[in-house]
């Protein structure tokens, strides 16, 4: 079993006061709250800061703790030989045993099943994990397969953290956000209560060429100057696989183009729209004769692209 | 190993739930899920209807609220002003998603 410093990971002294401890857990459960919190790492931390204050929080659990001795962060330790008599409800080992399992297990022997615990029934534990999916998945739907390492209570109640793996099947038009439960694949229930959930929170992976909103997707269309001031047909990717895109002619930078029901799929059998954003590119490498057209472009040209200018500033030499 | 495949549920408007499943479901009382109606977190479907059924989406948020009840032991009114905020953020968020992919020069 590897040790872990409570008092530190709340950012307390041994000799802390319970005032102090709960103004701590405060303090670091608003920074750290899953629910709340952009921090990196801030479900990894604020279960940390959770399992910290659970223990130390409670009088008894806290004693225990004390108990144990002080060991380095991430050092293996067992509990001196008397520990168990003085604090465990039952014999149990401490191989497979995480510290916050050990402490789970304190109250969970009291509180799910063991001496003196009313018998009632008790719901499993719901699970939640983030899946990450493709924008391909999200698209045509997929398998995916997810590993997870959860308590789970053995007949006197106690905790023992094991692998769990789980295959579910993400139906198209799940997207960015969407939570999905899967009924009765959390942790067992007792004494006759049902199992608990597995909720999946779906994450899209980022894709190097789609951006999405919703089921709408967005894709950047760069055009060369003369593809934008003629019109052309470009061959345009799509989730579905490639489509021919009629650009007209006249066609101008940070314009739309929408290609219906060619985004994602919605959970009701119908699909989000794609829109092609027009960029207008411009090559850094001229050869001569390329650039003598140009200059005869110039020359010919009445186009200003400025012209809204001239109108501004003839506008304010008039009012000075 | 063989690990059998799971079918999922959707968490959306078009499926529904009675008051005592959104309870057993999201860890909150039924009186509690009726206080935060009361403060307009939640409604329901048909709230002249005999038995009340609640959109599923409201499962995310009846959990959201119990884990904000349990770890920052806030009351009913304190979780309904939690909520109504972390709605507003989300919204943002999803607004501030959609003008990144349609203006990516926003980055």
């Amino acid at each position: 079993m590897k040790y872990k410093d409570y008092y530190a990971i709340l950012g307390l002294q041994k000799t802390a006061s319970a005032d102090e401890i709960k103004a701590a857990y405060r303090k670091l459960a608003r920074k750290y709250h899953p629910d709340v919190s952009k921090e990196k790492d801030a479900e990894a931390k604020f279960k940390e800061v959770s399992e910290a204050y659970q223990t130390l929080k409670d009088s008894e659990k806290r004693a225990a703790y004390d108990q144990l001795g002080s060991y380095q962060p991430g050092q293996d330790f067992r509990p001196p030989p008397d520990w168990q008599e003085h604090f465990g409800d039952t014999h149990f080992s401490f191989d497979d045993l995480d510290l916050s399992d050990l402490f789970e297990s304190l109250r969970g022997g009291r509180s799910r099943a063991g001496p003196g615990a009313q018998r009632h029934a008790m719901r499993g534990q719901d699970y939640e994990v983030t899946a990450n999916i493709t924008l391909d998945q999200a698209y045509r739907g997929a398998e995916v397969e997810l590993d997870l390492s959860v308590p789970e209570y053995d007949e006197q109640g106690f905790a023992h953290r094991v692998a769990r793996s789980f295959k579910a099947r993400i139906p198209k038009g799940a997207t960015d956000g969407q939570r999905l439960r899967i009924p009765g694949k959390g942790g067992k229930g007792f004494n006759g209560g049902r199992e608990g959930d597995l909720y999946l929170n779906i994450v899209l992976e980022p894709h190097p060429l789609f951006r999405v909103s919703g089921h709408d997707l967005y894709i950047d269309l760069p055009l060369a100057p003369w593809e934008a001031v003629l019109g052309t047909r470009v061959e345009l990717p799509t989730p579905g696989g490639p489509v021919q895109l009629k650009v007209p002619a006249g066609t101008h930078a940070g314009q739309h183009l929408r290609l219906g029901k060619r985004g994602l799929p919605t959970p009701r059998g119908g699909e989000g729209d794609l829109f092609a954003i027009v960029q207008i590119a411009v090559p850094t490498v001229v050869s001569e004769p390329e650039r003598a057209l140009y200059r005869e472009l110039a020359e010919h040209s009445t186009f200003n692209p400025r012209a809204h200018f001239a109108q501004e500033m003839s506008h304010a030499n008039r009012t000075q | 190993m063989r690990i059998e495949l799971s079918e999922v549920v959707w968490l959306d408007e078009q499926r529904e739930l009675t008051l005592a499943e959104l309870a057993e479901l999201s860890g909150l009382s039924e009186a509690e899920l009726h206080e935060l109606e009361d403060c307009g977190a939640i409604a329901p479907i048909d709230p002249d209807a005999g038995t009340q059924t609640f959109s599923a989406h409201y499962l995310v948020l009846a959990r959201t609220a119990c884990r904000l009840r349990n770890d920052f032991e806030l009351d009913t009114q304190g979780l309904a002003v939690a909520l109504a905020l972390l709605d507003r953020v989300r919204a943002l968020e999803a607004e501030l998603r959609d003008l990144r992919a349609r203006r990516p020069d926003l980055g």
